[in-house]
């Protein structure tokens, strides 16, 4: 059986597993009830995104220093990939924010950030789409792959300055987790993390397959 | 210290995977005028980005007096002269201003007596001080060739240099490569002028689809007989 | 090493003597930052106590907004005739062409920060200095970082298809630690707050600039080579 297969075999099973676990295995939460079962989700999403924004990092330093496009191949699926999750991170995050505080949006620090990131890695996309020539197109995304990410930390650390100067949000606690809870919370990430590897070996492929075509049309 | 002045060993260059130049090998010693023909898309243009070091080769090595590119100090560039579509000059600057700035940035001596040999020579000197934005279009090709030679390069790199060129100042350019020939330098040259390239070149070369597919000196090319050559390897 | 700062000089001497000649990019820049400071003055009331909460704010995005302007502006002067080709044909360090840029940038910045803040002085009744010189200090702090990022998205943008539209959209979510800084440590001084309180906002941007101009420093070269 060819890996890919089986890597797709083991993703579905995943996250079939990560199902069960979050709304059967879990525990329900004394106070939240179910609205806090988007928490694993939500946090897994969090966890790959920033996973995917690493990915693209890297790579696009190889990019800048093989200039081989296969790592530019790599790192474009993977932001791609990273803005599906960084998606899902900001909208179940005011889904799970309204019923807990009444209101949407609280510009808690880690969601802002996650915001921030949303719309650098968006830039990196749109900067892909409007660019021509594939050389440019893969050294300048580079250039953004890796400054955003080095910025990163520093928009974190601002707004989290910022906002400790006004607090009315309550921080949610890392510790306390129930074993039950920290089971799906697991087995949630390891879920994301198989769909992650399944759509970036799918999306890398199409892109890589692409340029080969690309070779075979305009040898003529 | 070979005579070889420009040696080219299997030259390829791939933008992803469409092969601009593939395995393109030469050499050229020094004083030598090559001129390249060859359909669009033939490579020549890449060719010559490779050889200023505009962009690198996908694989094999290009050596200057037996010396490796990519082990030449950045200040190598400094013995290249580039000619090509594009003007290279601020326009909210005279000329004098244009050439100054650019034979600091060359690091010349004498900067001043430089711009007035060099302004002489393309016959602007009297519009010194004027600003670029009023020039009309030969003039500013005129200016854009006296940028380019302002720092006597060793090495001419001419990109279709007489596109859009008017007559005076095509006049002009030939009377310069004559001139830079006769000095030992070393021009390569890409036209789509089979008549004037055949002209001033002492080499020749026809490219296609990446390839070198010509490549003799002209004195084993008659004239008449060139167009025949051409056509018959570009089609 | 001198020949570094030899060739950013020669790159700052050259645009600051074409501005001199155009003045297209400060004029251009100032027309926009006045028309900021005025357009956000109707926020709120004339007067109003809470004024002084808002106007550090209103001055960063003034700066902001037309600094983009701007930045585009001066790329554009560059890329048009090929010039910035023709500077990384030449046989001087690619980055030291790319610092001379941001060199120049950050002192057209500064022209149209300097006529600017007196004219906002006047029209919110407010002297950012009067508690601490320390707001020139932040905003010169914070206008270089700006000016760092700006100059290499300014070039990146300038050659897609979109242009004028893709620097803002690259460059403003990367300068958030600066807009936050800046207007946090403008509050603090506008509005006599602990000063003390403010050191870690500068920290911040100088962090922030020292790190970028290292890294750009770094992978410049790799990023125009083709």
């Amino acid at each position: 059986m060819k890996i890919t297969a089986l890597v797709d075999i083991v993703t579905f099973i995943a996250v079939s597993v990560a199902i069960y676990f979050t709304f059967i295995f879990a525990p329900l939460e004394a106070q939240m009830g179910s609205v806090q079962k988007i928490f694993y989700f939500h946090v897994a999403s969090a966890w790959i995104s920033f996973f995917a924004f690493f990915v693209t990092f890297v790579c696009s330093f190889f990019v800048l220093f093989t200039n081989k496009y296969i790592f530019d191949d790599i790192a474009s699926s993977s932001a791609e990939i990273g803005i599906i999750f960084c998606t899902i991170v900001l909208i179940t995050g005011p889904i799970w924010a309204k019923p807990i505080w009444g209101t949407w949006w609280t510009w808690d620090p880690r969601l802002t950030t996650t915001l921030i990131l949303w719309f650098i890695y968006v830039g990196y996309l749109m900067l892909r789409k409007f660019l021509d020539e594939e050389d440019k197109k893969a050294k300048f995304s580079a250039a953004l792959g890796i400054i955003g990410f080095i910025d990163v930390p520093i928009v974190f650390f601002s707004i989290r300055w910022w906002r400790t100067i006004h607090p009315n949000v309550l921080q949610q606690g890392g510790g306390g987790l129930a074993p039950d809870m920290l089971k799906a919370l697991l087995v949630s990430i390891f879920a994301f993390t198989m769909l992650y590897i399944t759509l970036m070996i799918k999306t890398a492929t199409v892109k890589h397959l692409f340029r080969r075509y690309e070779k075979i049309t305009s040898d003529r | 210290m070979t005579s070889k002045l420009i040696k080219l060993d299997e030259i390829t260059k791939k933008y992803g995977y469409l092969e601009a130049l593939k395995k393109v090998s030469f050499y050229l010693e020094r004083g030598e005028f090559l001129a390249i023909f060859g359909p669009n898309g033939a490579g020549k243009s890449t060719l010559l980005k490779i050889l200023s070091s505009q962009t690198r080769p996908t694989s094999g090595n290009i050596y200057f007096d037996g010396v490796k590119l990519a082990d030449l100090p950045s200040d190598f560039r400094g013995n290249f002269g580039v000619i090509s579509h594009q003007p290279f000059l601020y326009e909210n600057l005279s000329a004098e201003a244009n050439l100054r700035f650019y034979g600091k940035i060359y690091g010349l001596k004498d900067i001043s007596k430089k711009i007035d040999d060099i302004l002489k020579k393309v016959e602007l000197f009297e519009r010194k001080t004027d600003y670029v934005r009023t020039f009309s279009r030969g003039m500013l090709q005129r200016l854009s060739i006296a940028r380019s030679l302002l720092h006597d390069p060793d090495i001419i790199l001419l990109d279709e240099p007489y596109t859009g060129l008017d007559q005076h100042a095509s006049y002009i350019l030939s009377n310069i490569l004559k001139e830079q020939f006769e000095n030992s330098k070393t021009i390569i040259m890409v036209t789509h002028n089979l008549n004037r390239g055949y002209d001033l070149a002492s080499k020749i070369a026809i490219m296609k689809k990446g390839e070198i597919v010509f490549f003799d000196d002209k004195v084993n090319v008659p004239e008449y007989e060139f167009e025949d050559i051409y056509l018959a390897k570009v089609s | 090493m001198k020949k570094y700062f030899i060739t950013v000089y020669n790159i700052v001497e050259k645009d600051l003597l074409l501005e001199l000649k155009s003045k297209e990019v400060v004029v251009s820049m100032l027309l926009f930052s006045l028309l900021v400071v005025i357009v956000f003055s109707f926020i709120f009331e004339p007067g109003a106590e809470y004024k002084n909460d808002l106007v550090g704010g209103i001055l960063w995005m003034a700066f902001i907004f037309s600094g983009v302007l701007g930045l585009n502006k001066s790329m554009l002067n560059e890329t048009t005739g090929g010039n910035l080709n023709a500077l990384l044909l030449a046989p001087v360090d690619r980055s030291a062409v790319f610092f001379g840029k941001v060199v120049s940038n950050f002192f057209f910045l500064a022209v149209m920060e300097a006529i600017t803040i007196p004219i906002f002085m006047i029209f919110y009744n407010i002297n950012i200095f009067g508690h601490s010189v320390l707001s020139a200090v932040v905003i010169l702090m914070g206008t270089y970082g700006f000016s760092v990022l700006g100059t290499l998205f300014s070039l990146i943008s300038v050659k897609t298809k979109t242009r004028e539209v893709m620097l803002p959209l690259l460059l403003l979510p990367l300068i958030i630690p600066i807009i936050l800084a800046g207007i946090q440590c403008l509050n603090i001084y506008i509005k006599n707050g602990d000063i003390t309180e403010s050191y870690k906002w500068l920290k911040l941007i100088g962090v922030f600039d020292v790190i970028f101009t290292a890294v750009i420093f770094a992978i410049f070269d790799y990023i125009v080579e083709e």
